[in-house]
């Protein structure tokens, strides 16, 4: 595999995209490994050791959390700076701010290392930090949206690139999520209450968490592969079009969705079927996305034969594909009546977060990893390949086991016998699910294997990069 | 809701539906400058984009589910105050007792409104209610040896009354065990079903105000003493003297009173746990247990099948 060596201007801000390209990688590793410590604890309970600190109620936050904003923000900050950088034709509008962005992003993190075992949380879910820490992602997400929009300001190209647009949109909804769902009454620096009660709480609360799935692991993570897909394959974007009417739709139809979490509940009839109607046409521009970056191999599809980074790319789409048709499905009140609270929940979230965000996260790092340190390419591309089908198998492990057991819940709790009472009592569920736990708890364990495997081949690449820099042998300053 | 918000809902959703619609049908045309299949005319750190044209396949999924979108919100209610042609609620909406539930649930019928919650409710009632008024005919003497009913009474046990009893009946710390023939209320049939029918009330008054640690710890050696454990003599003796108070409830020798669900302290049976920690913090701080009244429910029909089954599991016979 050849790839010819990138021209960056000297002036380019690459520190900033470095620094997250590395913690991306780190937290990643972090993140997936908490989901399988608790994965297996509810195979093994004893695994928590009796500890407070180590159970599952207080480490499943910390996973969600550091596989959400540590992982995929890294991520996205990292390709954003990067992204908007190259087809801008400009550095970032403030490398203070941009430095500020990654050591206060690295503090939110470490906060809720520390918080959530001890269990301070807020209770909502994908916003369990307390209010001072909300505080602090309110001020480093301004500081991102000044860098990123500052830098499309002072652009050098006439259009602003479909990346861009994504990547925009992104920033923008999770500063106003995250400020309108964390307004909360503090009753001491570790506690405080939500400004929200009753229906229009949850409301507000499924608003902010469909919307961080939409916004942040969908918008943002479609900006990422509308740069790296047309540059890894290097074949132009599908159609200009199709990116107009997919984006616009895209963003609109989202920020209607959250209601389909509550289907069934106290939430008014109107509010659910609304959010049903709009997440189920949402299925449509979800797939613009995926048929624009898939279509963009049209003519150079062999080259899914040999490199292993655009079949991460490229499997990614397929995964996101499924999702997003799995999602709007189970938003329709009578599956949803089947699917929800059970482990078909559990799978569908993973498939776009193992399938999706990560495998388009992991081929832009392989991508980016020799452009940022001095290298050709990646120390070894047999590796990247082994991560491929570590992390392939892993993925379809997972998915598979919880459509199994989620399907089994949803069967069993509402089977009834002929008297009109439950044929199984909720604890027969549970054991029921055992072997399909086991089966995702084997699936995190390949896909945290290949996470390790990347980190050794990235963590040679940059050796060699820097051994080189030192050697005066430099190939080009970044 | 006031007209107002049904308008505001009403604007916005219809109104993002017939931009999308306008947006697909604007770009279903090529209003570009590029003739179709060719690259537009910019260009970002090498990637070019085709101007190729929308999958027809893909614009008519796109149709499809608008069209089905307004349908739906035509049938059932989304718009607003518009309850939606067919009728259809999921359940009466803002009640706030059971009377106010029964008068919705005629109302409703009464102007042919479908919901769904009262209809799936009638439907059982319609389909399970004669099987239950059969159990209800016999005594539950009988029913506790009758296999099927067994069955159906222990099912629903398991799925309300294992959350506190847990699925072997055997309780827990609070919550009696339901199958050692020790009973707070009576243990007949007739002391069984009203418990669960009217629920049960267990008090135990907080001591700790009127005595101190010292005659609390005296009391709890005197009370684990009444069931034959070993306990420091001279504590015993002490704590005896201030039993007086307790036997009010429990009675002078301590074997309780089924009138007043106090517990027989002689048994060795602990329904808060029997260490002299546990007993002196009931002593101190009091207990109060709550058993639910199940009559509205479950209806008193399925509550004298789970009496039978209750019955059963400690019916030695």
């Amino acid at each position: 595999m050849s790839q010819t060596i990138p021209q960056q201007p000297n002036e380019y801000n690459m520190k900033v995209v470095r620094q997250f390209t590395v913690m991306t990688i780190i937290w990643g590793i972090v993140g997936m490994a908490l989901g399988v410590l608790i994965a297996a604890q509810l195979v093994w309970p004893e695994l928590n050791f009796n500890t407070p600190w180590l159970t599952y109620s207080r480490l499943r936050p910390l996973h969600t959390n550091a596989v959400i904003f540590a992982f995929g923000t890294s991520a996205l900050f990292a390709t954003s700076y990067y992204v908007v950088q190259k087809t801008c034709k400009v550095s970032l509008f403030s490398d203070k701010l941009a430095a500020f962005t990654f050591w206060g992003w690295q503090a939110v993190i470490v906060a809720a290392v520390i918080t959530l075992p001890l269990g301070l949380t807020s209770t909502k879910e994908y916003a369990e930090l307390e209010w001072p820490i909300d505080i602090l992602i309110a001020i480093v997400w301004i500081a991102y949206l000044i860098v990123f929009f500052g830098t499309l300001a002072i652009r050098k190209t006439s259009h602003i690139y479909v990346a861009n647009w994504f990547y925009g949109g992104f920033i923008v909804v999770i500063a106003m999520l995250h400020i309108v769902n964390s307004l909360a009454v503090p009753v001491d620096f570790t506690k405080s209450y939500s400004m929200y009660s009753g229906a229009v709480d949850a409301m507000v609360q499924w608003w902010y968490g469909h919307n961080a799935v939409g916004f942040l692991l969908t918008a943002g993570f479609l900006g990422m592969m509308y740069y790296f897909v047309p540059k890894q394959a290097e074949r132009p974007v599908y159609s200009y079009r199709l990116s107009v009417v997919h984006f616009w739709a895209l963003i609109s139809l989202y920020i209607w969705a959250g209601p389909h979490h509550l289907h069934y509940t106290a939430l008014p009839d109107w509010t659910q079927s609304v959010g049903m109607v709009m997440s189920v046409i949402l299925f449509v521009p979800s797939w613009g996305g995926m048929i624009n970056g898939i279509m963009t191999l049209s003519g150079a599809w062999h080259k899914l034969r040999t490199d292993p980074i655009l079949r991460f790319l490229i499997v990614s789409l397929s995964f996101y594909g499924m999702s997003t048709f799995e999602g709007p499905m189970m938003a329709i009140k009578s599956v949803n009546a089947l699917s929800h609270y059970t482990d078909w929940t559990v799978g569908h979230v993973h498939s776009g977060a193992l399938g999706w965000v990560a495998m388009i996260t992991i081929g832009s790092m392989y991508y980016l990893v020799p452009r940022l340190f001095n290298q050709k390419e990646i120390h070894s591309i047999k590796l990247v390949n082994v991560h491929f089908w570590l992390h392939t198998i892993g993925v379809v492990f997972y998915i598979v086991s919880m459509w199994i057991s989620g399907v089994m819940q949803g069967l069993m709790w509402r089977a009834t016998n002929s008297d009109g009472t439950l044929t199984y009592s909720f604890v027969e569920s549970v054991q029921a699910s055992y072997p399909f736990w086991t089966g995702r708890f084997i699936g995190g364990v390949f896909i945290v294997v290949g996470m390790l495997l990347m980190a050794y081949n990235c963590y040679k690449t940059i050796r060699a990069g820097r051994r080189e820099t030192a050697a005066g042998n430099v190939v080009q300053t970044a | 809701m006031s007209s107002f918000w049904s308008a505001w809902i009403i604007v916005l959703t219809l109104g993002l539906l017939f931009v999308l619609v306008w947006l697909l049908r604007w770009n279903m045309k090529n209003y570009t400058h590029i003739e179709e299949g060719q690259e537009m005319d910019h260009e970002f750190d090498g990637i070019v984009e085709m101007n190729n044209p929308l999958p027809k396949w893909w614009t008519y999924l796109f149709w499809a589910c608008f069209a089905w979108g307004f349908i739906y919100l035509a049938l059932y209610p989304g718009l607003g105050n518009f309850q939606g042609l067919l009728g259809w609620k999921s359940s009466n909406q803002d009640i706030q007792s059971l009377e106010e539930s029964r008068q919705a649930m005629q109302a409703s019928q009464d102007n042919g409104m479908i919901v769904e919650y009262d209809r799936a409710v009638r439907d059982a009632e319609e389909k399970y209610g004669p099987i239950f008024e059969a159990y209800a005919q016999q005594p539950i003497e009988e029913l506790a040896h009758n296999e099927d009913a067994l069955d159906v009474g222990q099912r629903l046990f398991l799925q309300n009354c294992a959350q506190c009893h847990g699925s072997n009946a055997m309780g827990g710390q609070g919550f009696p065990n339901l199958t050692d023939n020790d009973w707070l209320y009576g243990g007949e049939p007739h002391n069984i079903k009203t418990s669960i029918l009217d629920g049960r009330q267990g008090n135990m008054a907080a001591f700790g105000e009127q005595f101190s640690d010292q005659q609390i710890t005296e009391l709890a050696n005197y009370v684990a003493s009444l069931s034959g454990r070993d306990r420091d003599p001279d504590l015993v003796e002490a704590g005896k003297a201030n039993f007086a108070v307790c036997s009010a409830c429990h009675g002078a020798d301590g074997t309780g009173n089924q009138q007043l669900g106090a517990p027989n302290l002689t048994d060795n049976v602990w329904l808060y746990g029997g260490s002299i920690n546990k007993i002196e913090e009931t002593i101190k701080y009091g207990r109060n247990g709550v058993m639910p009244a199940w009559k509205d429910i479950l209806g008193e029909d399925k509550i004298h099948v789970i009496s039978a089954y209750v019955y059963s599991l400690s019916d030695d016979e």
